[in-house]
């Protein structure tokens, strides 16, 4: 059995067999829904980097004498391929902008987040004791906070937009983070290589930065893509109910309650941004599933 | 088992008081209310009228602990909207939530529970797959666009049921579904990955071998166990459940407590929102106490955590 073609021996890679790495890549190829996940990711993370290239039209632009043209395959015409809105601008490219304003809350708000609940959960994990009880009370009290009335009426007080948006999340969404990373660092803190470093007079915040952060990276990634796809939920939640980001930015939870009031006659209005949320939301959702079962794959049931 | 509970009791306790905190303190954010309230073009007396009137110029310790007090004796303020107290309006509305709530966790347990059994019984079979993609699909699904979906469907296409209020059981079909959706992923992978790991367990084997019938293998003896953190699960998810309801009952106006944060919020009727927050939070405080509690009754293990 030969592992690779550049293998200049082929009988003593039969013997060593595929080094970790190989093993890791082979693993990502064959999970079809990380693979699914990471390309449709990368497809529309790259839609909303370029925007501008690739929009067909202003997504300001209104045209008050072109309003509600329905989408190509429902009788429209080329010039608007997915139509225009009750403003006449066009649905495409307030698509392909809303992808940037989803991409970058879930991004940023994920960051915060991961850097409190980081900060927390491996601090509970390492040092246990006290600091363990204060900061498992702290996910307690979170918790108990219902996140979608404490977002709407913090943005509401604060005023709607994609800065009060993301900051409000980022302080919100650092649960899972504590909690995952609580528990990993208890998990390998006491390990040998974390013993020997300490051994060795390293200081704490090198055992923690260089021993137990590279062993938890896995866990910490995998979190990552969970609490943004929840973020990016979230948001779509706060500018559905009017108190997110603010018109006229292209937000897809903004373009389906624009739509709504005209739902009876162009339902494709609300089905579309929708429909495009849904995907991002999955394909981050798979990607993230994807790598918890590539990483861990003991753990597959 | 007591000291357990007394332990949790009084960690419940204080949670409850840091919330009390966050919920009072959050909505001074905005600055001072009494020129929010008086609105534009209100002169300094109104202010100080206003001032007055809900003793907004006392210092901000002692009006937290006046309305912790008011609270615990059932006393959220008097609305700025509806010049009623907020606890006449809560207790009107907060039925609705609750009979919201318990139908969408039912809906919930009665479709996830099933299908984690019979995906468990089966593992990679075709119905194992359908419920894997059901519940990767469920949690992406944007819950106000599913809403809107069912609407589309169901009260304008079909028109089998109605969109909007709450005059009759049929007007909960809808509403029930979206709410309780969202719960259904968690609760059937817990139910299949208990299932299959109850299976694989000796006493099964053992019963097996006995010559028990695999509906009784199944229902008497491994779903029994399988079940227990279930429960507590769907006592958690019960607690979300009342904060997703402000999208689910907005979208469908239902007017419960959801729509009245909803509309609460909207209008900057401060005291209803702090009471609104506190009692969700209480709610969920509530309910994950007793899943502690009922997890250490049938499950002697988890006591000493």
């Amino acid at each position: 059995m030969t592992t690779s073609s550049l293998s200049p021996d082929p009988l003593l890679q039969e013997i060593i067999g595929p080094t970790p790495g190989q093993k890791l890549r082979r693993r990502v190829v064959g999970h079809r829904g990380l693979l699914l996940g990471g390309i449709v990711l990368v497809v529309l993370v790259i839609v909303a980097l370029f925007a501008p290239l690739i929009a067909p039209h202003d997504p300001y632009a209104q045209n008050l004498m072109g309003r509600l043209q329905p989408p190509v395959f429902l009788g429209g015409t080329w010039e608007h391929v997915l139509g225009t809105d009750h403003l006449g601008r066009d649905y495409l490219s307030r698509l392909i902008y809303g992808a940037r304003v989803s991409l970058l809350i879930g991004t940023v708000a994920a960051l915060i987040s991961g850097t409190i609940g980081t900060i927390l959960g491996v601090s509970a994990g390492y040092f246990g004791g006290r600091v363990d009880a204060v900061v498992t009370f702290l996910i307690n009290v979170r918790l108990a906070l219902p996140v979608v009335l404490v977002a709407l009426a913090v943005v509401a007080l604060l005023g709607g937009s994609l800065q009060v948006v993301i900051f409000v999340l980022g302080l919100l969404l650092w649960d899972r983070f504590a909690v995952v990373m609580r528990t990993s660092t208890l998990q390998v803190r006491n390990r040998d290589y974390v013993t020997a470093a300490s051994a060795i007079g390293a200081s704490t915040t090198r055992v923690i930065l260089s021993e137990i952060m590279p062993n938890i990276m896995n866990n910490l990634i995998v979190v990552i893509t969970l609490e943004m796809a929840h973020a990016i939920l979230l948001e779509a939640v706060l500018s559905f109910l009017g108190l997110g980001v603010q018109p006229p930015t292209p937000s897809w939870g903004l373009m389906v309650s624009e739509g709504k009031n005209m739902m009876l006659f162009e339902p494709w209005l609300v089905l579309i941004p929708g429909a495009v949320l849904f995907v991002l939301v999955l394909s981050i959702n798979l990607l993230g599933d994807g790598l918890r079962d590539v990483s861990a794959p003991e753990g597959r049931s | 088992m007591l000291p357990f509970i007394l332990k949790r009791l009084g960690l419940a306790f204080l949670v409850a008081l840091t919330v009390s905190l966050i919920s009072f303190f959050l909505l001074y954010l905005s600055g001072d209310p009494a020129t929010a309230l008086a609105g534009e073009g209100a002169t300094s007396e109104d202010i100080a009228n206003i001032n007055a009137r809900y003793g907004f110029d006392r210092p901000l310790l002692v009006q937290y602990g006046s309305w912790l007090f008011n609270a615990l004796t059932g006393d959220f303020g008097e609305s700025y909207y509806f010049k009623m107290p907020v606890s006449a309006l809560l207790a009107d509305r907060l039925s609705v939530t609750m009979l919201l709530g318990v139908c969408g966790i039912s809906f919930a347990l009665l479709t996830a529970v099933p299908l984690g059994v019979l995906a468990a019984m089966r593992p990679n079979s075709l119905i194992d797959r359908f419920a894997l993609f059901l519940s990767v699909a469920g949690q992406a699904m944007p819950s106000f666009w599913f809403g809107l979906i069912l609407i589309v469907v169901f009260s304008i296409k079909l028109q089998w049921l109605p969109a909007s209020g709450a005059s009759s059981w049929a007007h909960f079909i809808l509403p029930t579904v979206v709410l309780g959706y969202y719960a259904m992923p968690a609760i059937m992978r817990l139910t299949r990955a208990g299932m299959l790991e109850v299976l694989s367990s000796d006493y099964i084997r053992t019963a097996r071998a006995k010559g028990a019938s695999e509906g009784r293998v199944l229902f008497k003896h491994a779903l029994r166990n399988a079940i227990i953190p279930v429960v507590s699960l769907a006592a958690v998810q019960m607690g979300f459940m009342l904060g997703g309801s402000i999208v689910v009952e907005s979208i469908f106006a239902l007017h419960g407590a959801g729509f009245l944060a909803y509309e609460s919020i909207s209008r900057n009727d401060l005291p209803t929102v702090q009471a609104l927050v506190l009692i969700f939070s209480m709610f969920y405080i509530l309910f994950t106490f007793a899943a502690d509690v009922l997890n250490a009754w049938l499950d002697p293990r988890m006591r000493s955590s």
